[in-house]
Order: structure tokens, then C-alpha cells, then sequence
């Protein structure tokens, strides 16, 4: 018998905010054991939560990014259940009416293009982190990462495959990175995806058993955890090896497997209510049309924008908007020196080169476009040459914004006086007489020799077709 | 009767147990808390501090306040000979005010006993900041005195908008509590009154009498519909009970068993040897109002009454300016009474809790309670003046 997948994922990103969602502690990753804590993220009584806004903007901003509408009024609510990691013993969240509902996200795989219905976005607080310490065989629990605000994106059950969910997940991930809602680094942990999943036999209309699969940390590992689990389940329904049971799984990335885990829900129910310390949140115009217009172009848009308008290549265009980042940099930089192709290839070959050497992704690219803008002017008009150029921009990522006092201070400059470059040519050639030797019978490498001489005296300060004709002109009198 | 006795100059307050301090415990009348000490006190107490009010003690309340009246109390109800009377009643000769949280209606029985004046006033006038949360959608800081113009001069100390709670009502709101109209004609709950005894109906006619002489206009009004208040704020009390105390784990802060193997008797242990029985009850009724099953028949009809109720004052607001019932069925309370009859603070609420329900200001002056629509407090206490 053939048999057919269906998945609905249940993604939480952590949204790209500076403090958590109901206090003002430092919401970002890392730090010593419980130093981003306070009274109220730590379940102290008498404390009362405060909304951050900047959490209703990114849940809004990431409804609008994936088609949905907004809720103009959306509200808090309590979901309870006991664990330690959560102080209050509730989970602040939104149940009864979440910030976006009905959206679309268009996905492409290698069978083509295919609309994955979102059923709604909801914002609420993150839990903390235990720690079990083997030393003294007891757990421990780290509060830095309780409240850290999140949003939940539950989609329909429209998928039906790893291949679908990986290009689905990543049209997200490029969508809310785009917007700046999170930066969604799994292997950070923010973005998690949980799937939903259920076989039938093809052509049925009714579902399987689901099953629910967390703890995978990347795309790949998500691959294999469904791959796994179609398996498991189509075993289950061929042979009768077990019998499938709705439950929550674990897998297990390095055993390749997933298990059963003492699931939440067995423990009762979450008794969702509203929070009365939340007041209902209303969206009024002017917040909605602020939010809406400043939504940024989707990344093929201006990819299309960048090919026709700007005259960049299909695959320089498509390196671009692997990132938010490189586009704003480029799009600074082109209005500056109002050269796309050069600006692209001074990002794509030379700012990709740090990056990599300092270990940094292509998000956290933070130059000055403007700067970089200003140095590639300073090259195209032969003011600098491309050998310090480079150095320039080395402190350019450092922070340096403006190169041109920074060339002359470090005396960058070109040179255009002839007669000067003349007379190091002249020193050169006449401290080295072996190779000026060695290039009269033939050897070519000895002028290069001459040439790299010459270059280290001038400090770089030279255009190296001037200087080529001028040692050549020495040489030949010598 | 103080918990913990502190120096004091005058003026002074008395603070109930719900409220936090930071140079003493805060133990809300419970084992689970009982040596609790906050990192912070409540914004009330610092704006009393700046007003020259230092703080005389800490008193005893019911267990999370939810009570009659103290008797659930982990260290003990507060008695005298067989009555059951509180602790405001013992310390109110030594300080201008007890400041308490008005979770259920504890106060207003108090006052109304031992005729203080006591102001719920207007949810959200005054921060809830630094106060242990137990019914947070309804319960405010109130202020019990001698007589209204020590209440007044407590409650302007501490009302006003605080950045710290979001159910504050912001500045301009509070521009209202100057707008108020004057109250200048009374309605009597007659169907409230039915239910009191003799004392109690005594009481309230002298009280009426007295805002007659006074120039204030007084009808009787024959509703029913505030009678139904009572079971759906004991729903609603007992949701938001059972979830703000759920926090209460054993983990962080607050008694912990030495009982346990697992996590879940780590939980269990530590909630069962701490908590009281009257809130045990509370907790499990609040626990199954909130369940899938039932949310939709108990809890949410619960706040569909709600709604009538604020509707239900709105309407009696056309006709009069403020109504006024009794805060208790009787003039007191034997304490093996109160101890045989564990749903006694149930019952009682049926007094209470129409002002507790909608959050609109009450004053209680000489045995009765009268309600008055939102920001009317300062109006309310210029009546409570007229009935000493």
C-alpha cells in the first residue's frame, strides 16, 4: 500500500528585542547562570507584568510578513502547568485571541510551488533552563531565558514532506530574519520546530495517529527525525510492530531515533484564562499603519529589483539576499558611490573574506554602508590603491567611518608626483643590481622582484600600471 | 496582634500581611510563606512613607485573605472571649489607618463590625505593586480608619497612576476622581437587607436615618439581580486563587518538604503540608473551573455575570446616586461558628461581593456598605462624613 504524510509545525522564534517581554531584563542569549533575573522573571509575588511594545510590533510585523491578518485587539492569557523551569507555574501567552490569524507562505520545492496555510501567530513569555549536575546528582534550574518573549507560528497540516518542511521552514527563517522579528538560529535554540505528524494511506481522508517530535537543532536533523518517524508509523500500520499512540517525542540526533517522553499534557489540563494584569492590547490605526510601513521588501522582490533595475547577475543578486544585512550595506554603499557591480563585488568577495576569517554569519555583517560607499569612490577615482583599499576596510569593521581622513592619516594617499616615485624607482633599481641583471637575460620574475621592492617603499601609495611603466623605463636606462 | 512590632512616630500605619515589606516578612497568614522575605515593598508603602506615615506593624490576615475574617490564619485567628473579631480591630486604637488588600471583602466585615470607615477604592486608583496577588482582576489596596478624614488622608497618600502595574489607570482617568458627582439621594438593596438579621437591619435604618437628617435623599430600590454576584465571584475568586497560588512550588521561595524522592512529591509534599484546608478547597474549586470541561459552563458564564453586574449598577446609577446594603448578615461572629461552618466567608460574600465583582468604590461607615459608580471615592467619603 502507498502511504501519504501529513505535518503541521508549530515553530517558536525568539523575538529580536533587547529586554524580556514583561520586565526589563536583558533578554539576550548567554550570560552567567541566572544574571538576567529579577523579581518579577523569577515568579517573586507582588510583581505585575508590564508589556514590552516592542514584542506587539514583532508579532505584528511577523503577521503581516506571513500574510495574516491582525488582530486589532489581542489579549493575554494564563496557561498553567507545573514544571520548574517555570516560575510562576503559568505560562503567559495568548490563547483566546492571538496577534495574527489566517496567513499564507508560499514554499518551492522540487516539485514546485505550494501555499502553506499559517493558522495563527501568538506571543508569550519563554521558560527557564534546568541543569542537572551529576557532581551532586541534583537539578538546578537558570531563569536568563524565562521571559524572553517568543512567537508561536502554528501552520495547517498543509505539509507532506522533509523536503517541504525544510523550505518551508526556511522561507521563514529569510522572511522574519528580513524583518528583523528574530535572528532564527536553531543551533541557539531561537527557532525550534516542533512537527506534528501523522501517515495514512494515500487517498484517505482521514487522519492518522500524530505524534509530536521536539529537540531537533537543525535542518538537517529535522530531515532525518521525520524520516525516521514516517518510517516508524508506516512500520506500525504494515507490520503491527507497535501500536501508535498520540504522545509527545523526543529525538535523539546521535542514537537516530526518537522517544517517548512523560509528556505535559497527561499531567492535566492547561486551564487556560485571561490575565487580568494584562489589559486587552488595542491596535489603533496609527500603530497598525507605522508597523505596516515598515514592513521590508520580500527578498524576491528586490532580488528582481537589484537584476533589472541595478543590472546585477542572477547569482550575485541571489548572494545578496541570502541576507538583510548585505542588501542594507549594498543599498547604502550604492547610493554613495552609485556603482552596483562594484559594490557587490566588494561584498561578496571582499567583506564575505572577514567575515569568515572573523567566524561571523552574513547577518552580522554591520558596516557603515555609507563607508564602504566612500571607499570604493576613493578606489575607482585612484586615490587609494586596491592593496590599502583592503586595509581600510579592515577598519571599516572595526567601526572606521569615514576612509578618507583615515587614508591620509595613515597616508594611504596616492601618490601623483612622478618625480618622487622617480627617485625610490631609481634607489631601488640601483641598491639591486643582480636582478636588474637577471632581467636583462630573460628572468621575468626578477622585475616582479623590483616591482614588489618598490611597491613596500611607496607603502602601496601607488597605481601599479604607472609604476610598472615607470621601473620598466629605469631599468631598460640602468 | 502584631506580627512583628516596628519603632514608629506618628502618624502610623498598620499594614496587613498581603502587603510587602523589606525589613520584615510578608506572610500573607501562611506556613507556605512564613518566613517570606520580599526584595522590594509595594509601592503603597513607599508612597506613605513620603507622605510622613511611618509603618507600626504588620497584622495578621486570613490565609492569602480570602477568608471571614482572619480565622484560616496559619498563626491563629484573632479572637476576643468567644467572638471572632480580626486583627484591625485589636490594633486600631494605636494607629491613623490599616492599610490591607481588599481580596474578599475582609475589611469591609471589619469595619462594618466595629463601625471604622473603611474605602475600597476604584480598581485601579490605587497600585497594586508589591501587594501578594490572589484575585487580581478585582482586589485593591483598602484603607480602614477611625473616622473618614483619617481614610481620606491615607488614601491621598496613596492613589495615583504607578508605571509598575498595568491595570493603573493612567493620569487623566484619574482627573475623574476630582469630577465625581456629589451623592445627594441613596438607594437601599432591599433584597440584601432580607437577608441580614435583626442587629444588622437596625443598624442600617439608623444609618439611613442619619443621611436623612443630613439632607440626602433615600429609596428603597427591590432588585435581585446583584444577589447572583455571590456564586459567580466565588468562581471567579477561586480561578484566579488557585492560579496566582500555584506559584507556591517548593522551588525558589516559601516551605519546602523534607518529604520527597520525585519532583512531583517535591510539589505535592510541599503544597500539602503548607497550605490550610479553607484554601485547599479554594484551590482544587478554582482548579476544576478552570478545566477544559468546564470552562465554558462555570467560568465563562461566571464572567457573562460579571458583565450583568456592571450593567446592573449602571442602570441603578441612572436612578440614584449610589446604593447601600449590609457588609454582613449579623453583628458578629462566634468563633465555633465560624470554625463549624467552613464555607462561612462563601456565604458572607454574598454582601460583598457585588463591589468586589465590578470594582466599584465602597465605603463602609457605621455597619453599612455604600457603593457608588467608578472614581466617586472622595464623594463617597464626604457621605460617610454626613453618617457619623
Amino acid at each position: 500500500m502507498k502511504y501519504e504524510t501529513v505535518i503541521g509545525l508549530e515553530v517558536h522564534v525568539e523575538l529580536a528585542t533587547d529586554s524580556k517581554i514583561f520586565c526589563s531584563c536583558s533578554a539576550k542569549f548567554g550570560g552567567e547562570q541566572n544574571d538576567h533575573v529579577c523579581p518579577a522573571c523569577c515568579g517573586m509575588p507582588g510583581m505585575l507584568p508590564i508589556v514590552n511594545k516592542k514584542v506587539v510590533d514583532l508579532g505584528m510585523t511577523a503577521g503581516l510578513m506571513l500574510n495574516c491578518d491582525i488582530n486589532r485587539t489581542t489579549t493575554f492569557d494564563k496557561k498553567s502547568y507545573y514544571y520548574p523551569d517555570l516560575p510562576c507555574s503559568y505560562q503567559t501567552t495568548q490563547w483566546f485571541a492571538p496577534v495574527a490569524v489566517n496567513g499564507l507562505v508560499e514554499i518551492e520545492t522540487s516539485k514546485g510551488k505550494k501555499g502553506v496555510r499559517i493558522k495563527q501567530i501568538h506571543m508569550e513569555e519563554d521558560a527557564g533552563k534546568l541543569v542537572h549536575d551529576d557532581w551532586t546528582d541534583s537539578t538546578l534550574v537558570d531563569f536568563n531565558r524565562t521571559s524572553v518573549p517568543l512567537c508561536e507560528i502554528v501552520s495547517q497540516p498543509d505539509l507532506s514532506s522533509a523536503e517541504e518542511v525544510v523550505a518551508y521552514l526556511e522561507r521563514l527563517r529569510s522572511l522574519l530574519r528580513f524583518a528583523h522579528v528574530s535572528d532564527c538560529r536553531m543551533e541557539q535554540g531561537s527557532m525550534r520546530c516542533d512537527v506534528n505528524l501523522s501517515v495514512r494511506p494515500e487517498g484517505s481522508n482521514k487522519l492518522g495517529v500524530r505524534t509530536e517530535m521536539k529537540n531537533m537543532n537543525s535542518l538537517s536533523a529535522i530531515t532525518r527525525a521525520i524520516e525516521y518517524e514516517v518510517a516508524r508509523h508506516i512500520d506500525a500500520l504494515e507490520n503491527g510492530t507497535e501500536e501508535l499512540v498520540q504522545e509527545t517525542r523526543r529525538w535523539d540526533d546521535i542514537k537516530g531515533k526518537s522517544f517517548a517522553m512523560r509528556n505535559k499534557e497527561t499531567a492535566g489540563d492547561y486551564r487556560y484564562f485571561p490575565d487580568p494584569n494584562v489589559m486587552p492590547i488595542v491596535i489603533d490605526d496609527e500603530w497598525f499603519d507605522k508597523i505596516k510601513s515598515s514592513l521590508p521588501e520580500f527578498p524576491e522582490v528586490k532580488k528582481s529589483r537589484y537584476v533589472e533595475k541595478l543590472g546585477l547577475s542572477e547569482y550575485d543578486a541571489e548572494q545578496l539576499v541570502q541576507s538583510r544585512a548585505l542588501c542594507d550595506c549594498f543599498e547604502e554603499a550604492c547610493e554613495v558611490c552609485g556603482s552596483p557591480k562594484d559594490v557587490v563585488n566588494w561584498i561578496i568577495s571582499d567583506c564575505m573574506k572577514v567575515l569568515n576569517r572573523k567566524q561571523m554569519t552574513l547577518d552580522m555583517l554591520d558596516i557603515s554602508g555609507k563607508a564602504l560607499g566612500e571607499l570604493i569612490v576613493l578606489v575607482n577615482d585612484g586615490k587609494v590603491s586596491r592593496m590599502n583599499a583592503k586595509k581600510i576596510l579592515d577598519a571599516i569593521f572595526e567601526g572606521e567611518e569615514n576612509p578618507a581622513t583615515y587614508a591620509e592619516k595613515q597616508g594611504f594617499i596616492v601618490s601623483n608626483d612622478t618625480g618622487a616615485i622617480e627617485a625610490i624607482i631609481k634607489s631601488v633599481v640601483d641598491s639591486d643590481p643582480k636582478s636588474v641583471q637577471d632581467y636583462k637575460s630573460g628572468k621575468e620574475k626578477a622585475l616582479m622582484a623590483l616591482f614588489g621592492k618598490c611597491m613596500r617603499e611607496l607603502k602601496g601609495n601607488c597605481d601599479p600600471q604607472i609604476l610598472k611603466k615607470l621601473l620598466l623605463e629605469c631599468v631598460e636606462k640602468a | 496582634m502584631y506580627l512583628k512590632e516596628l519603632e514608629c512616630s506618628s502618624p502610623c500605619v498598620a499594614l496587613d500581611d498581603l502587603i510587602l515589606t523589606t525589613n520584615t516578612p510578608t506572610t500573607a497568614g501562611s506556613k507556605m510563606l512564613e518566613n517570606y522575605e520580599s526584595l522590594f515593598e509595594a509601592e503603597v508603602v513607599t508612597r506613605l512613607k513620603q507622605a510622613g506615615y511611618s509603618v507600626k506593624g504588620k497584622i495578621n490576615v486570613g490565609e492569602f485573605g480570602v477568608d471571614l475574617l482572619g480565622e484560616t490564619s496559619y498563626f491563629g485567628a484573632v479572637v476576643d472571649g468567644d467572638n471572632l473579631v480580626g486583627a484591625t480591630s485589636k490594633v486600631m486604637s494605636d494607629v491613623d489607618a490599616v492599610i490591607g488588600l481588599d481580596v474578599n471583602g475582609e475589611q469591609r466585615r471589619s469595619a462594618s463590625l466595629f463601625s471604622f470607615c473603611n474605602l475600597k477604592p476604584t480598581y485601579g486608583t490605587v497600585s497594586r505593586y508589591g501587594t501578594i496577588p490572589v484575585v487580581c482582576s478585582a482586589e485593591t489596596v483598602s484603607i480602614t480608619g477611625k473616622c473618614p478624614n483619617c481614610v481620606e488622608k491615607a488614601y491621598r497618600a496613596v492613589v495615583g497612576h504607578d508605571d509598575k502595574d498595568g491595570t493603573s489607570h493612567r493620569v487623566e482617568s484619574l482627573d475623574k476622581l476630582d469630577q465625581a458627582k456629589e451623592i445627594k439621594k441613596v438607594g437601599v438593596l432591599t433584597a440584601f437587607l432580607d437577608k441580614a438579621d435583626e442587629s444588622v437591619k437596625d443598624k442600617v435604618q439608623k444609618a439611613i436615618d442619619m443621611l436623612k437628617n443630613n439632607g440626602v435623599e433615600v429609596v428603597e430600590i427591590e432588585d435581585e439581580t446583584l444577589l447572583l454576584a455571590k456564586n459567580a465571584w466565588n468562581i471567579l475568586m477561586s480561578a484566579e486563587l488557585c492560579n496566582n497560588l500555584s506559584r507556591y512550588d517548593g522551588i525558589k521561595y516559601g516551605y519546602r518538604t523534607p518529604n520527597y524522592k520525585t519532583i512531583d512529591e517535591l510539589y505535592t509534599n510541599s503544597r500539602s503540608e503548607s497550605f490550610g484546608e479553607f484554601i485547599k478547597h479554594v484551590i482544587l474549586f478554582g482548579s476544576e473551573t478552570l478545566s477544559t470541561e468546564n470552562y465554558m459552563k462555570v467560568y465563562d458564564k461566571a464572567l457573562r455575570v460579571r458583565r450583568v453586574m456592571v450593567e446592573k449598577f449602571a442602570e441603578l446609577f441612572q436612578s440614584v446616586d449610589a446604593v447601600l446594603l449590609p457588609a454582613t448578615s449579623k453583628s458578629e461572629y462566634k468563633i465555633d461558628e465560624v470554625k463549624a461552618n467552613k464555607f462561612i466567608a462563601f456565604e458572607e460574600n454574598l454582601f460583598t461581593a457585588p463591589a468586589s465583582i465590578t470594582g466599584l468604590p465602597t465605603v463602609t461607615v457605621k455597619g453599612v456598605q455604600v457603593v457608588a459608580p467608578a472614581f466617586s471615592d472622595y464623594k463617597l467619603l464626604d457621605l460617610a462624613r454626613k453618617v457619623r
